[in-house]
């Protein structure tokens, strides 16, 4: 396992894919600190928690609208915000609440905006597919399939205005789904990193399922990592259920950005826990499908491993089990406890600059009054 | 904006567009112009002309054909603090582009709870009338009008061209920008210096008291061009140019009826569901009781527009059609020159 991590051995294979003993551990690169796997650890099990919060408070219809989990990403997501600088720039699809936490937003501001509230990250205006934090270099959730990537193409060609390429550099990251590698704006925005060399890379959390869609069934080529060919932009696949290679995949191709400022692809093979969305049953998934997601769960073999590496005790990893609980509960109860937005802030943002002769009325209002 | 007492002096529409580039690119360094053929090609209606060799292939930057691509790459660019002016080659083009400008462009500032600005212009010109027909003669202004989130100016004359499109690059908000190649070669007179104007403000183009048309760019030129005729009859005619469509100055329309009680809107695009039909509505709200007759509509045959020439001729509105609405107009309403027309002997 420890070889996977290695770049030209990780390249094209994908060993999760033939599921995993339940029993398996993971090996830990030597010298990577245990305060930095635990961190992970804490991570993983706060995405974990918050999404189960999510799709409880759903059904509770306290949350609206669609809503999509990263259950089964957790790692992905902990490796590739790790590897990512505060400085740097991320766009995600509407799959984005662990990216959101991971980017420093509070889980108290993320919920409230699942919530519809005025102290969400949107202030209640985007929902659970539309986090953003400037502070953070969230720029944002994205719900239309594929319609991040060329503003992250564009903020990347920005960042050409910026400075030059070099170890301090800041660049992009645009995560999508593996279904997003069908529509049109994956191919023109490739194409433009490429002719332009623009400093960004393209992540595609491949979870297998767009929607009920098998990446086979719906890809002229299904090892999404080649898909950069066409565009001489290189590719690397690596196993998203080991937070560490996808960590350490993720910093391959942002130096690659950052010092050569030249895109890149990065796949991280995934797993899809639940539905699509919380209202989908997934009935389209078969038993042996499902298992061998359940198998390769993150979270249950980074305990594991960690135990059985001597890094982690049974009561460390309670703590931390239960300190994200706790975290999850103060983020419901901090968006219960918030207000709704009033209909008199209806208006508020629609334009950034004053607009003369706005159209600002109700249903059921003229816009022009007799004098 | 009358520019009374500084200098002018008489340019093309082209031009015009091409000074106001110009001088935005050397104001500020964050504006970069994007598009199809603008560089080396210097644009295929050459609005960017002599633009490349000045400021250089960053700021005056060729794409790959890829309207998709490159509007949602200008996207990205204004949310990190980037001017960005697109050219879309003509606005047929913008349909690929849809997704980026109406679910993205649009969206961004809103939808984020105001955290991010997106301060872009898309321009392009449209309309019929070169024989290109039906995918490449459209004018599709409605399509981008209704949406809340976007701005949406259709100047008419060089002066506005100019003082408009410096207006919209330094504007914070996604603004769609409407030129019309009949106009690229028209001249007007524009004052020297440094004129932005407000978006969002139609301009009375012509007093008048018998009756107003309400127009927007090419239209505009037509309905001026009636008016100078009819005046010669002893009709008078209003002309309001409404200049911005969204947001509309549905006040100064509304005012102007109040005081002609008769309105003829002259538009570009599709009859059904156009610009005239808002105004339409607006003049319901705002003008009913002063109006002496229905609100007439002239507009573009609904059919993709064929190439042949005659007709082409046939389906897109012209001065002719505009003078046998307005008589139309005036004969149902008992107007005689003399009568419906009393000259200010008063004053
Ligand atoms: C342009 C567009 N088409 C269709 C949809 C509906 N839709 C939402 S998610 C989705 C599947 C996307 O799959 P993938 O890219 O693999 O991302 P995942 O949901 O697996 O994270 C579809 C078809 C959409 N949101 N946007
Ligand atoms: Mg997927």
């Amino acid at each position: 396992m420890a070889e996977r991590r290695k770049p030209a051995a990780a390249r094209g294979k994908d060993p999760a894919a033939a599921g995993r003993k339940a029993e398996a551990v993971e090996h830990f690169p030597a010298g990577e600190p245990t305060e930095r796997l635990l961190g992970y650890y804490a991570g993983m099990v706060l995405i974990r928690k918050f999404e189960l919060s999510a799709d409880q408070m759903y059904k509770r219809a306290k949350i609206g609208g669609y809503c999509h989990l990263n259950l089964g990403e957790e790692a992905t997501v902990v490796g590739l915000m790790d590897a990512l600088r505060p400085s740097d720039y991320l766009f995600t699809n509407y799959r984005d609440h662990g990216y959101a936490l991971m980017r420093g937003m509070t889980p108290g501001a993320v919920m409230a905006e699942l919530f519809g509230k005025s102290t969400g990250v949107s202030k209640g205006r985007g929902g659970s597919m539309h986090l953003f934090d400037t502070g953070a270099r969230m720029m944002g959730g994205y719900g239309i399939v594929g319609g991040q990537l060329p503003p992250a193409t564009g903020a990347a060609l920005a960042l050409t205005y910026r400075g030059a390429p070099g170890p301090d550099a800041e660049v992009v990251m645009c995560q999508m789904g593996d279904g997003t590698t069908n529509i049109g704006a994956f191919h023109e925005s490739l194409n433009l990193a490429a002719v332009w060399n623009l400093p960004i890379v393209y992540v595609i959390v491949n979870n297998r399922l767009g929607m009920g869609t098998t990446v086979e069934a719906a890809a002229g080529e299904p090892e999404l990592y080649k898909r950069g060919c066409s565009y001489r932009i290189p590719g690397e696949r690596v196993d998203g259920t080991d937070v560490v290679a996808v960590r350490e995949g993720a910093r391959r191709a942002l130096d690659r950005a950052r010092l050569e400022r030249k895109p890149a692809l990065l796949e991280v093979m995934s797993y899809r826990l639940r539905g699509h969305s919380v209202v989908d049953p997934a009935r389209y998934r078969s038993a042996s499908d499902l298992e061998i997601a359940q198998s390769a769960d993150p979270l249950p073999l980074l305990r594991r491993s960690l135990l059985a590496a001597g890094l982690m005790d049974e009561a460390q990893a309670q703590d931390i089990e239960s300190e994200a609980d706790k975290k999850v509960a103060a983020a419901v109860a901090f968006a219960d406890s918030s207000p709704d937005p009033t209909p008199d802030q209806l208006f508020d943002y629609a334009y950034a600059s004053p607009v003369a002769n706005a159209a600002h009325a109700l249903p059921g209002d003229p816009l022009v009054v007799v004098p | 904006m009358t520019g009374e007492g500084t200098a002018k002096a008489v340019i093309t529409y082209r031009q015009a567009l091409n000074d106001a580039l110009r001088a935005e690119l050397s104001r500020d360094k964050n504006v970069i112009l994007l598009g199809e053929e603008i560089g080396i090609f210097e644009g295929s209606y050459k609005i960017t002309a002599g633009l490349l060799a000045e400021f250089g292939p960053e700021r005056v930057r060729d794409t790959p054909i890829a309207e998709e691509g490159f509007v949602g790459a200008a996207i990205g660019a204004a949310m990190l603090g980037m001017r960005p002016v697109v050219e879309i080659m003509t606005l047929n083009f913008s349909l690929i582009a849809m997704d980026q400008i109406v679910n993205h462009a649009a969206k961004i500032h809103g939808m984020f709870g105001g955290q991010t600005p997106v301060p872009m212009v898309i321009r392009m010109p449209g309309g019929g009338g070169q024989q290109l027909a039906a995918t490449h003669s459209q004018n599709l202004e409605v399509w981008f009008a209704h949406v809340p989130g976007l701005k949406v100016v259709a100047p008419s004359n060089p002066a506005d061209a100019k003082a408009l499109l410096l207006a919209s690059i330094r504007d914070n908000d996604p603004v769609i920008f409407l030129e019309n190649l009949s106009l690229y070669n028209t001249k007007g007179e524009v004052p020297d210096g440094e004129h932005v104007a407000e978006i969002g403000k139609a301009a009375v183009a012509l007093e008048g008291t018998d009756l107003t048309v309400i127009s927007y760019s090419r239209a505009t030129t037509v309905a001026l061009q009636v008016a100078r005729q009819l005046a010669g009859e002893g009709i008078s005619v209003e002309v309001v140019d409404l200049r911005s469509l969204r947001p509309l100055d549905r006040e100064t329309v509304c005012a102007s009826v109040r005081k002609t009680s008769r309105a003829v809107v002259l538009e570009d695009d599709w009859l059904s569901y156009g610009i005239g039909a808002e105004i339409s509505a607006t003049l319901m709200e705002g003008a009913f009781d002063y109006l002496d007759a229905p609100v007439r509509r002239v507009a573009a045959a609904e059919v993709p527009l064929p190439y042949a020439k005659p007709l082409e001729l046939a389906a897109l509105p012209d001065a002719n059609d505009l003078i046998k609405v307005i008589r139309e107009l005036l004969d149902a309403t008992g107007f005689s020159p003399a009568a419906g027309h009393p000259i200010d002997t008063a004053t």
